[in-house]
């Protein structure tokens, strides 16, 4: 009897629990749509902000999250990946494979401001690409790389080992077996991985106000060469995104309607999010479903 | 042949019964010896089961056989392993062309996270064979080896992990068989399907014996007697006893194999 009655307080607690957090979530996520939506339309997310007068958009930086993302990834995932394979598949166990673990965690447990800090040093001043996409893409990788390699890591370890010897009996070489056996089965668990680390890349602001910059500047959707400083494609040139717009007009702003924008923009933030995270939930899904011949995702 | 062989008198038998054979082959793993300097041949169609209780050496032994070993940091072995007038033991030896040789199941059904057909087709194509038609053919007649096809001919593009327990494990025959070794290893690869598909194993066993070497390893006694036709006795990493199945079933000629086959211990 007693641990029936045990068994049914720790259900309650733990249902209660996750209703509470379920209710904060939904609470926050309601808050900021619902206050955002009504200043959200299409003049609003396609035009420039406007200084101090009303009615500017968040174009510009609704552009520069998305190809900061794109920019983040195409560093991330290869040396996350990569890593992330010679920790679980190349490595021996030892004094060095500890190290590098111990580095990448403390990596991931560094203040953001403090690696904006750094990477406004090293990659803007010394490495001289200036404020620029490319240079908060490389001081977001800072915090991306330890997130990537950790999962990177757990996902091949956590196939059955007797999947790499299934390989290694058909005499297949460790390269064959990693990239065709063990990658698919690790890749929902990468994707997962990539999600969380694109989750960051939107919502950094710290980082990116000292190596992205905090302006944008004048960009000509017309104008496609990458390498002409008003070309939207141009990664060497300054760009605020959306989280740091966010934290500029809420602190700064001088256009009457700063509130709204800041709202808007906070609900255009969220809705990108979730659209990023159900894409690349279905797009890997078409990937594994195709690697593995299975109809669902395990 | 006669009624009963020791290992010495099979190892000076004719030169096609020795092509396959162990020569003072010991496993250690870190200083640690798993097994110790046995010498142990696998004639022509016949399969040889290795028995002994756990951590006697016989599932270390078998996987060193297609230098599995060498995947687990810290082993190392002594000795040779002769395959054709080869020493596939020494260095230098391309363990790839090697594992082609020598195909292997084990206890847990583990097949790749691919359909049926890629399953099979994987191994073939890694090693060159190119084409639709070669392929679809190896990948039917593997499948009909391994007494599969008729169940699954119909959904060959559906997942291997979709498949029943028995099912997987035929499959995974079926893979090893797509590289056409001329020797299987089988890790205890009944032990975790229930009778009916462990009667279709046997029976497999039993069939593939005509084409290539088997060597299986099982704690099942009956299923040793069943399918093999020479016994090996492994204790504490030694050779006890080898010999006709039928002779060390019946009349062993060490006490302690009897014992372990009478299930005194073990």
């Amino acid at each position: 009897m007693k641990a029936r009655a045990v068994d049914k307080i720790a259900t309650i607690v733990i249902v209660t629990l996750a209703l509470l957090i379920v209710a904060v979530l939904a609470g926050l996520l309601g808050y900021i749509l619902f206050r955002g939506m009504s200043h959200i339309s299409w003049d609003f997310l396609t035009s420039a902000p406007r200084k101090i007068r009303e009615g500017g958009g968040i174009g510009p930086q609704l552009f520069n999250s998305l190809f900061l993302l794109i920019l983040t990834l195409l560093i991330t995932v290869p040396l996350g990946l990569g890593a992330g394979i010679y920790m679980a598949e190349y490595a021996r166990p030892g004094r060095i494979t500890g190290f590098i673990r111990l580095i990448v965690e403390v990596l991931s447990s560094f203040p953001s401001i403090v690696v904006g800090l750094f990477g406004l040093l090293l990659i803007v001043n010394i490495f001289g690409l200036g404020f620029s996409l490319v240079s908060g893409a490389l001081a977001l990788t800072v915090f991306n790389l330890p997130l990537m390699v950790r999962i990177t890591e757990q996902a091949f370890r956590s196939v059955p080992a007797q999947q790499k010897e299934a390989g290694f009996a058909l005499g297949l070489s460790k390269w064959k077996i990693v990239t065709t056996v063990l990658f698919p089965v690790a890749l929902p668990a990468i994707i997962t991985g990539t999600i969380l680390s694109a989750g960051r890349v939107f919502g950094e602001a710290a980082a990116l106000m000292f190596t992205a910059g905090m302006s944008s500047p004048r960009l000509d959707f017309g104008n496609w060469n990458p390498l002409s400083p008003s070309s939207p494609l141009n990664p060497f040139r300054p760009a605020e995104t959306l989280a740091v717009h966010i934290w500029k007009i809420n602190s700064e702003g001088l256009a009457p309607d700063a509130a709204q924008i800041a709202a808007g923009a906070s609900a255009v933030l969220v809705i990108t999010v979730l659209i990023f995270n159900l894409v690349a939930r279905y797009v890997g899904r078409l990937i594994y479903r195709k690697l593995t011949a299975s109809r669902r995702m395990n | 042949m006669e009624a009963t062989l020791t290992a010495p008198q099979i190892l000076k038998a004719p030169k096609m019964e020795r092509d396959f054979r162990t020569e003072n082959l010991s496993i250690f793993y870190g200083t640690y010896e798993a097994v110790k300097g046995i010498s142990l041949p696998f004639p022509e169609k016949s399969v040889t089961a290795l028995i002994g209780p756990s951590g006697c050496g016989k599932s270390t032994f078998l996987r060193s056989l297609n230098r599995m070993n060498d995947e687990i940091s810290g082993s190392t072995s002594k000795g040779s392993i002769w395959i054709d007038g080869v020493d596939i033991n020494a260095p230098g030896t391309d363990v790839i062309k090697l594992r082609q040789k020598i195909g292997m199941v084990w206890q847990k059904p583990n097949p790749f996270y691919k359909s049926i057909y890629e399953n099979i087709a994987f191994g073939p194509k890694y090693h060159g064979v190119k084409g639709k038609k070669a392929l679809d053919e190896i990948v039917e007649s593997s499948l009909r080896r391994a007494a599969l096809w008729d169940e699954v001919k119909d959904r060959l593009k559906d997942s291997a992990l979709a498949l029943s327990g028995g099912q997987q494990q035929r499959l995974c025959i079926a893979r090893a068989l797509s590289v056409n070794p001329q020797i299987l290893l089988l890790d205890e690869p009944a032990s975790a399907l229930d009778p009916v598909s462990t009667g279709k194993v046997e029976e497999l066993i039993k069939e593939l014996k005509e084409q290539l070497r088997i060597v299986i390893v099982t704690h099942n006694m009956q299923q040793a007697a069943r399918v093999s036709d020479f016994t090996a006795y492994f204790y504490l990493g030694q050779l006890i006893e080898y010999g006709m199945t039928e002779k060390v079933f019946t009349n062993p000629e060490n006490t302690m194999t009897q014992e372990y086959i009478m299930g005194r211990f073990g």
